[in-house]
């Protein structure tokens, strides 16, 4: 199943190389006519050390794709199509031939190798996650005796030692129970576990949803400090893309089972192209300046078995016209940011901003909300410029631009 | 301002938004604590999970009191309600005394209502729309109902809470709406005896994020338009400045800071509350928060001395673990009120004169702090 290529394996025009590629990826739970399609045509690009953030709402498809991505999907569940070629770069060898494994293609034993060694998963809950009846050092030393075989016990011991150590658990936790440990320890035993064979990417499904604010931040902290430290790629997904925006270097949106958007996060932060997407960040109240009232999105996510024809947010959607009821929108890279003289709509590059809308096919200028200048332009343009804020964040000046500039200020309530 | 910290401090501290009259509910010095057993040979414990917290609801308001898990906030959200009855303080209702016997509190909960969190498990998933609506009627109305009003006012309750046409949503079950809408029709069930008070523990914390502001902005019309005083408790400091007149944040049991919600979140007087708005989700922030106070609330079985945030604090002095610190002026409130509690505004203990303490480390003492806790179980 493995086929090694001497080629170069796909880079980014970037120059940074590729670890994961996900193509026109769809999964159906169910078979026959009964089947819903939870995922259609996902395609990812993942890049050595990068942060890719998955956001979506719970149906978006976002968990499922995680889980079909790593094999890990059970029945009712079924891959249908499409691909993910894992480009597995030798440990220790920098130079060295890169590896390119089609994971949907894998037997189980090319699967059993490469889970936790080169692709380790952390789940959400890791109460669940974690064995109750045994105790922390037998879960964790567990990976290095499957995967590890001439370690002995004191330095697979040692090595547990000091994988609890960079997440900031001293070792006398070793002995103890899942349940003697708070729900941030836990957390960390699971990144400590996913760390334990230094994997290549690292696929995170909510790994801090559970946690309190400030566990969350210092759970994310250590995990930024050990991707900078051991050169893993993270897929992050989350239902909080306020979250993301500060953590991923790019984000892809999901919607009903689509990606309807795939930017980088400063992309998204400051322009996004997706009404989707513009919703969400307006779904996320601000901690900054004026109080205003925001909308979110009306209505709710479709269920998976009676979705909207044609763009599945067109019901939501206050900038929908006809033609979105009909035709589904093809991943693009929006009209306003295609560079002159690379005009091929239908093959993006990897790192090239792509929104699913047709507003953004050309035809139309688009909605001013949707169509905000990236990257962003010293002169503010007047309709966008809301009153700097001194004593806010750089930046913060141009936030609550989606939401004023359509939805009528409330002003704060006294 | 010394003598405004010290009439503060002589007198019981009152939390919530200030507004003259009778507020609609108030609490008085309410403490809870929950025996435990400690285990095998430990013997047994107290969980000090809520202590001496004085909070008003005025008519028309909303208080948001937010904290991390642990921090009371539910304990004193059913407190209210009076699911659990207080080791100690009472509860005022509209200035009433609120008596604990069967039939005051029965009386009791048609003027308080409690929304929970999960919408999912809070409505019965063999009953219709219409069932949760109208046992509530028909049990707090004091008379029998006619099926026609009956009916009428269910239609209406629906309408209140902008689940419309009303029609379609009537004879729907639970399984049939979406998260957001559940929650709409626990809030009507709520609303069906017309309460005074409404308490909503975590209502959106289930919901997709994209209909959270639907739900958030459906207390902020009822608040309009009903005149309802509501407690919003909430993790999720962001909203609470989204929704709240009042922020009222708890850490172990205890009320740290309380004032006017913009106010709490653009400049935060207590470490407690700087903390956790520089963990909180932030895309505006240029760079990344710096974390001052790591580490988990202590246990509540044995809270620390003093201040029960000093061991995790910045700024403890060696004041923090010896005393608990009094509720004092924050000191940017003009007329607003803004309070916490916490030595760094008693002008006794701040070592500088500076409001804002900026050499943490070198105040920073937990060793010879930490022999002072009581570290022993009861």
């Amino acid at each position: 199943m493995t086929q090694t290529q001497t080629l170069n394996p796909s880079k980014a025009t970037t120059g940074r190389e590729v670890v994961l590629e996900i193509r026109g990826l769809d999964v159906d739970y169910g078979f026959g006519p009964d089947a819903v399609r939870a995922v259609s045509g996902a395609d990812l690009t993942l890049h050595r050390g990068e942060v890719l953030g998955l956001a979506g709402e719970s149906g978006s498809g976002k968990s499922t794709l995680a889980y079909a991505l790593t094999r890990l999907l059970r029945a009712p569940g079924v891959i249908t199509g499409g691909e993910v070629l894992f480009h597995s770069r030798p440990q220790g060898a920098d130079a060295g031939p890169v590896e390119t494994v089609d994971i949907l293609a894998a037997d189980a034993k090319e699967l059993g190798r490469m889970r936790w060694s080169e692709l380790a998963v952390v789940f959400q809950s890791a109460m669940h996650a974690l064995n109750p009846v045994a105790r922390i050092d037998a879960q964790l030393t567990d990976v290095l005796k499957a995967h590890r075989r001439h370690m002995s016990p004191a330095e697979r011991r040692e090595r547990a030692v000091e994988l609890l150590r960079m997440v900031g658990i001293s070792a006398d936790r070793l002995r103890s129970y899942p349940h003697e440990l708070s729900g941030g320890m836990r957390q960390r035993v699971m990144i400590a576990m996913s760390l334990a064979l230094e994997p290549q990417v690292v696929i995170m499904d909510e790994p801090t949803t559970a946690l309190d604010v400030v566990t969350q931040r210092e759970i994310l902290e250590e995990l930024m400090l050990l991707r900078e430290r051991l050169g893993f790629a993270v897929v992050f997904i989350t239902h909080d893309l306020s979250l993301l925006l500060e953590l991923a270097d790019s984000i892809a949106v999901m919607y009903a089972g689509r990606i309807v958007e795939r930017a980088s996060a400063a992309e998204l932060f400051r322009a996004p192209r997706h009404p989707y997407s513009l919703g969400l960040k307006g779904s996320f109240p601000s901690l900054h300046g004026e109080r205003v009232r925001m909308e979110g999105i009306p209505g709710a996510p479709p269920s998976l078995k009676s979705m909207p024809s044609g763009c599945a947010f067109h019901p939501r959607c206050k900038f929908a016209v006809d033609r979105c009821k009909v035709d589904l929108p093809p991943l693009a890279t929006p009209a306003m940011d295609r560079i002159d003289g690379l005009p091929d709509v239908s093959a993006p590059t990897p790192t090239q901003r792509v929104s699913s809308c047709w507003l953004h096919d050309g035809q139309q200028a688009a909605p001013d909300a949707l169509a905000l200048p990236f990257p962003t332009p010293v002169h503010l343009p007047d309709q966008v410029a809301t009153a700097p804020n001194g004593d806010t964040a750089s930046g913060a000046d141009r936030v609550p631009s989606s939401t004023t500039v359509t939805h009528p200020t409330l002003g704060s309530t006294s | 301002m010394t003598d405004i910290a010290d009439t503060v401090n002589v007198e019981r501290v009152v939390h919530g938004p200030d507004r003259p009259g009778t507020p609609a509910l108030e609490a008085r010095n309410l403490t809870k604590h929950f025996k435990v057993h400690g285990g095998l040979g430990r013997g047994a414990g107290v969980v000090h999970a809520v202590e001496d917290i004085s909070l008003a609801l005025p008519r028309g308001t909303v208080t948001a009191v937010v904290g991390e898990s642990g921090s009371g906030k539910s304990t004193l959200a059913r407190m209210l309600t009076q699911l659990i009855s207080p080791t100690s303080g009472e509860l005022l209702l509209d200035g009433e005394p609120v008596r604990g016997d069967a039939k005051s509190r029965r009386a009791y909960t048609s003027r308080v209502h409690l929304v929970l969190q999960d919408p999912f498990s809070s409505l019965n998933s063999v009953h219709t729309v219409r069932y949760h609506l109208e046992r509530p009627l028909k049990l707090h109305a004091g008379r029998r109902l006619g099926r026609e009003e009956l009916e009428r006012r269910v239609l209406d309750l629906l309408e209140r809470v902008s689940l419309t046409p009303a029609d379609n949503y009537i004879d729907k079950y639970p399984h049939e709406l979406s998260g957001g809408q559940r929650q709409r029709v626990a809030i009507a069930r709520g609303l069906a005896v017309e309460p005074e008070v409404l308490l909503a523990d975590e209502p959106v914390s289930m919901l997709d994020v994209s209909i959270r502001l639907g739900v958030l902005n459906l207390l902020d019309e009822l608040r309009e338009r009903e005149q309802l005083a509501i407690l919003y408790v909430t993790h999720d400091i962001a909203s609470a400045r989204y929704l709240a007149d009042s922020i009222v944040v708890m850490y172990a049991g205890e009320i740290v800071e309380s004032g006017d919600a913009v106010r709490i979140t653009d400049a935060p007087a207590h470490p407690y509350t700087q903390l956790l708005l520089s963990a909180a989700p932030d895309p505006e922030r240029a760079e990344p928060p710096v974390l001052r106070g790591r580490g988990a609330p202590p246990s509540l079985v044995s809270p620390p001395s003093g201040c029960r945030f000093h061991p995790r604090c910045p700024f403890a002095m060696p004041v923090c673990a010896e005393q608990a610190p009094p509720t004092l002026q924050a000191p940017d409130a003009e007329s607003a009120r803004h309070v916490a509690a916490c030595w760094l505004l008693d002008p006794e203990h701040t070592p500088t004169t500076s409001a804002e303490p900026d050499v943490p480390q070198t105040r920073h003492m937990p060793s010879p702090q930490r022999h002072e806790d009581p570290t022993d179980p009861a």
